[in-house]
């Protein structure tokens, strides 16, 4: 059995057994998750994201590197990594390989570091992925660092989850329309563009500068343009919000000699700040467990269908549609 | 419902600077449906403990081509044994004098494979080994 205090007092045998629980589905798994859930609420959660190759992993091992580092006098935050990558459809392992590029984090104990294959989940994370911020949150970290598996355009689940999204780029992924198509630039609170050393790196930038602008044109980002057009008849106080409005900053780095990282850092800090300041970040963990919640019930519902089925009939209707008999809209009708 | 997959550490303790073999058997694993967790080269025994407690992992593989084994493998074994990962098996790879194999199996060792092993049969020793402590 799992031990909740074991956990909270930083066993991190206790803590290890538990996130495999909770991987497995197991009921201890789920009795964890209870018992921490009124501890948490306190970590920062960072999504690091972007095509593979970008450099996420050296990006994370940087960033945990130079956050434990910093602050003179403070007590450096205890960090979490979770790592997720793929896992094979056609043989359902993985190779999970993060760990390689971490290796500078082996030894401090302020950090913990764990590998997660996506079992199947297709939108960058795996389906466990936010239990285990859970759970990490309520074993005390305080900052949880969550690199996606290598995403392209419609990975965008860590949106969701985190409060903080990177989205790392790398020169010549691409030109210029593929900064203005949906997806993942979308959910960029920072734009990391990593490589910097190398050549067309500050094309890249540029690019995606020019996509901002584009986007938010002089406006902010959650002003409609109806209300720019007004804008000028606006009261002191209403402009005075909209000039908070969050405008990602687009970054130069190079993660490998851990150039620009400080400065990365500042900006993860701003926009912490500028989420507790705006009433944000309780609107994000507000929609978060809701959705949570939905999906909980949603996964509670086909369960309890699943356990009341009577067999037969099932069969019986599975039967009539296989034979063009009963449309699938009215079988369900009859089965629900 | 649980979904139990096999988790494996493969990890390469000491100086040794290639790593071929570690990345076909973690390959093999790989296709054998286990989640394969590789650490890469040069990592001392207190990382690789480390790492197999952070990842609770049921299968620690240690590749070793230096001839250190007699020196590193009991290192690693102390170090998992601190760990509270008693349970964890360990199998060692590379290159190892059949006389040395005795003296690491009786320390704990699993098992120790040569050059040339099938990797098909390390696949389903792992299989064996798990099964047998899940019975």
């Amino acid at each position: 059995m799992i031990n909740t205090n074991a956990i909270r007092q930083g066993d991190r045998l206790a803590l290890s057994r538990a996130l495999t629980a909770v991987e497995n589905d197991e009921p201890a798994g789920q009795k964890i998750q209870t018992d921490l859930f009124p501890h948490t609420g306190n970590a920062h959660l960072v999504g690091v994201t972007g095509a593979p190759g970008t450099g996420k992993s050296t990006l994370v091992n940087q960033l945990a590197k130079t956050f434990r580092q910093s602050q003179e006098g403070l007590e450096p935050p205890k960090i979490a990594i979770i790592a997720v990558d793929p896992t094979s459809p056609f043989t359902g392992g993985a190779l999970l390989g993060d760990r390689i590029r971490m290796q500078d984090l082996a030894g401090d104990k302020g950090i913990f570091i764990r590998s997660m294959a996506s079992r199947g989940a297709l939108g960058g994370l795996a389906h466990k992925t936010a239990a285990f911020t859970t759970i990490l949150d309520g074993a005390g970290f305080d900052l949880i660092l969550i690199e996606t598996v290598g995403a392209g355009q419609a990975e965008v689940d860590i949106a969701r989850l985190a409060h903080t999204v990177i989205v790392v780029e790398a020169p010549g992924l691409g030109d210029d329309i593929q900064a203005i198509k949906a997806g993942i630039l979308e959910i960029a609170d920072i734009l990391a563009v990593n490589k910097a050393d190398q050549p067309g790196a500050e094309n890249t930038a540029l690019a995606l500068k020019a996509m901002l602008a584009m986007a938010h044109g002089d406006e902010l980002p959650t002003a409609g343009k109806h209300m720019r057009r007004e804008s000028s008849h606006k009261t002191p106080a209403t402009h005075q919000k909209e000039d908070k409005a969050w405008r990602p900053p687009v970054q130069l780095i190079t993660a490998t000699e851990g150039k620009g990282i400080t400065e990365l850092i500042e900006n993860i800090q701003k926009h912490k700040a500028y989420l507790q300041e705006t009433g944000l970040w309780q609107a994000k963990e507000a929609h978060r467990l809701r959705r949570d919640l939905e999906a909980l019930i949603r996964e509670s519902l086909v369960r309890q269908w699943e356990g009341n089925i009577d067999q037969a009939r099932f069969d019986e209707v599975l039967e009539q549609v296989i034979h063009r008999k009963l449309p699938p809209i009215e079988a369900v009708k009859l089965l629900l | 419902m649980t979904d139990r997959k096999i988790r494996v550490l493969i990890a390469k303790p000491g100086l040794d600077g290639h790593d071929r073999g570690a990345k076909v058997i973690a390959r093999a694993l790989r296709d054998a449906g286990m989640e394969v967790i590789y650490t890469g080269l040069r990592q001392t025994p207190q990382m690789i403990a480390e790492a197999a407690l952070q990842e609770d992992v049921d299968i620690v593989g240690l590749s070793i081509l230096s001839g250190a084994h007699n020196a590193l493998v009991p290192t690693v074994l102390n170090h998992l044994r601190e760990n509270g990962l008693d349970d964890v098996k360990v199998f060692v790879g590379g290159i190892v004098p059949e006389d040395d194999i005795p003296e690491l199996l009786e320390k704990g060792v699993h098992a120790v494979y040569g050059p040339g092993t099938d990797t098909q049969k390390v696949v389903e020793d792992i299989q064996k080994a798990i099964q047998g402590q899940n019975e």
